[in-house]
């Protein structure tokens, strides 16, 4: 007789494909996983308690840095909150551009996932084929907020400034770029014997378990279920758009890789409606005392400089109590959950990860499954350990 | 949607609503702690209503404030409605003293690592827990450190290679 032994196996915290610093303790019973269990907080820096330290707008850089790779959707979440908070009406022309904005964050996050994720399965040059896409997104960043990662464009109340002079034309030729990309990607992959052999039927999950493990995004519609905040509780303006809402029917890794550039396919939709749609109209919303003056004001106006001196130094004061915002984030349900106590810092800023609360799922998802495939199911999951551990 | 659910909650368990806010168009009841897992089955049973997604599991700290004499700690369950649209807010209150609560990792399983969060960053117990560890903090550091009582700024966490040293003052 032969005595039946499991092995524990470490995987991380420094993997190439943990996409960051995620640990795996998985327990393997020859090459079948009998148990894993995530360990996550390498990254964590705390950035809920340094938000709550600041004041309103000074805690607004910290929102670029937990979901590194899609930094304008965070900006929108968290300005989205605190207008929600202060009773802030925002101007068409900002959330025209707000919205090109996000969905052009949402290819560029989906295009990163590609690129990371094709490699997971051994497709090497996929990356080189989207970090070259992404490149053309990313110089729209630099034109509107000066840096390519952590651009900080969004503000409270509006934008940093008002929109660079070729907007048009470079959101334009980045939408073009990625068009043509996607033909590249789907040549490639989609009818790829490889690819569909490690991702169809892997880390599969159905529509009641993920609405049971409260997943959102892509992880929530691959499986089938149609719910997108930007239908189910429009915000920004996103009920002024027509787009369709991708979903999956299997909850399987291909789903989700196809769901994907679905939504790459329906953010250039709505990005190209935007552009062609752009109101035109002031850059921030005017509310003194709660938003910055425009610079320009601020050099020629005696009152405007009064208020921007008065929010730079002292902030603002929110009223006692809670509100939630959430956006759709390329990962999932990003939400803001803020209590104002009166004063001008925040009491509570709970940040509603997407990446934490779909990463939970993952011991379930590879239970039972061949080990090479636990690499596909993490990076099928798309987190940014950034936001996992704040 | 709004009118339905407060009918809902007031007709079944009239008795455990503490009060009622409604803040910028959020709903939020709060309740008294021991109802909390009936509150949560009897929603996710009922079919009409549909609260079947548990979006997010929070707590605050209201450390000197005025809000404290109702307890210290709020702990705040985020309940979204796929089918409607809809979202409100369970709030629970709890003392500073041994804050714990049941858990709700029988109803929904994604609750076990929100929890763990909390548990990690505020300290508040959930009672039942299958396993309630630490989940972003390291192991060594002592303290909860989303309480409004733990130091910012003016002390290196005490981890076990100086835990027994006097804390470092930066300022």
């Amino acid at each position: 007789m032969v005595e039946q032994k499991t092995v524990t196996l470490n995987m991380g915290p420094q993997h190439p494909s943990t996409h960051g610093v995620l640990r795996v303790v998985i327990e393997l019973d020859g090459e079948r996983v009998v148990r894993a269990e995530p360990t996550v907080g390498y990254l964590h820096t705390g950035i809920e308690k340094t938000m709550e330290s600041k004041l309103y707008y000074k805690a607004l850089p910290c929102t670029d840095r937990m979901d590194y790779l899609a930094p304008m959707s965070n900006n929108l979440g968290y300005c989205l909150a605190v207008e929600k908070l202060m009773d802030v009406e925002i101007p068409q022309k900002v959330q025209w551009v707000r919205v090109a904005l996000a969905e052009l964050t949402r290819i560029k996050s989906h295009l990163v996932w590609l690129g990371t994720h094709s490699i997971d399965l051994g497709a090497m040059s996929m990356l080189l084929y989207t970090f070259r896409d992404r490149e053309s997104i990313v110089d729209v960043y630099e034109a509107c907020g000066g840096q390519r990662m952590m651009t900080s464009y969004i503000r409270i109340g509006g934008l940093a400034h008002d929109l660079p002079i070729d907007f048009d034309k470079k959101m334009r030729a980045a939408v073009s770029q990625v068009k043509e990309g996607l033909a590249d990607y789907e040549n490639l992959l989609t009818s790829n014997e490889i690819f569909i052999n490690r991702t169809r039927n892997v880390a599969v999950i159905s529509a009641e378990e993920a609405v049971a493990w409260s997943l959102s995004g892509p992880m929530l519609r691959g499986s089938g279920v149609k719910h997108d905040l930007r239908k189910a509780n429009p915000y920004s303006g996103y009920e002024n758009f027509d787009f369709d809402i991708a979903f999956g029917t299997n909850g399987d890794a291909y789903d989700r890789y196809q769901l994907r550039l679905e939504e790459i396919r329906q953010s250039i939709r709505i990005i190209e409606q935007a552009l062609d749609g752009m109101p035109e109209g002031p850059y921030r919303a005017h509310v003194p005392g709660v938003v910055l003056p425009p610079k320009e004001d601020v050099l020629y106006k005696m009152e405007s400089m009064i208020f921007h001196f008065k929010i730079i130094t002292e902030g603002f004061k929110a009223p006692v109590g809670s509100i939630y915002q959430a956006v759709e984030s390329p990962k999932g349900e990003l939400g803001f959950y803020i209590t104002g106590d009166g004063t001008n810092m925040p009491r509570r800023i709970r940040v509603r990860p997407p990446s934490f609360i779909n990463l939970a799922v993952l011991p379930r998802l590879v239970e039972g499954m061949m080990f090479s495939d636990v690499v596909c199911a993490i990076g099928s999951i798309d987190i940014v350990l950034g936001e996992v551990d704040r | 949607m709004e009118e339905q659910l407060r009918g809902f909650i007031k007709e079944r368990f009239g008795d455990a609503i503490i009060s009622e806010d409604d803040f910028r168009g959020d709903q939020s009841f709060f309740i008294k702690p021991q109802a909390l897992i009936d509150i949560c089955q009897a929603l996710l049973d009922d079919t009409e209503l549909n609260f079947k997604f548990l979006a997010d599991l929070t707590a605050v700290d209201w450390l000197g404030h005025r809000r404290e004499k109702d307890g210290r700690f709020e702990v705040v369950y985020n309940l979204y409605s796929i089918a409607h649209s809809y979202r409100f807010f369970l709030k629970v209150r709890l003392p500073a003293e041994d804050p714990s609560i049941a858990t709700l990792c029988d109803l929904w399983p994604s609750a076990n690592w929100m929890e763990r969060e909390v548990y990690d960053l505020f300290g508040i117990v959930f009672v039942g827990h299958p396993e309630l560890t630490k989940i972003l903090t390291p192991d060594e550091l002592d303290g909860h450190p989303l309480r409004k009582d733990f130091p910012l700024t003016y002390e290196q966490p005490q981890f076990s290679f100086n835990k027994n040293d006097p804390p470092e003052v930066t300022h």
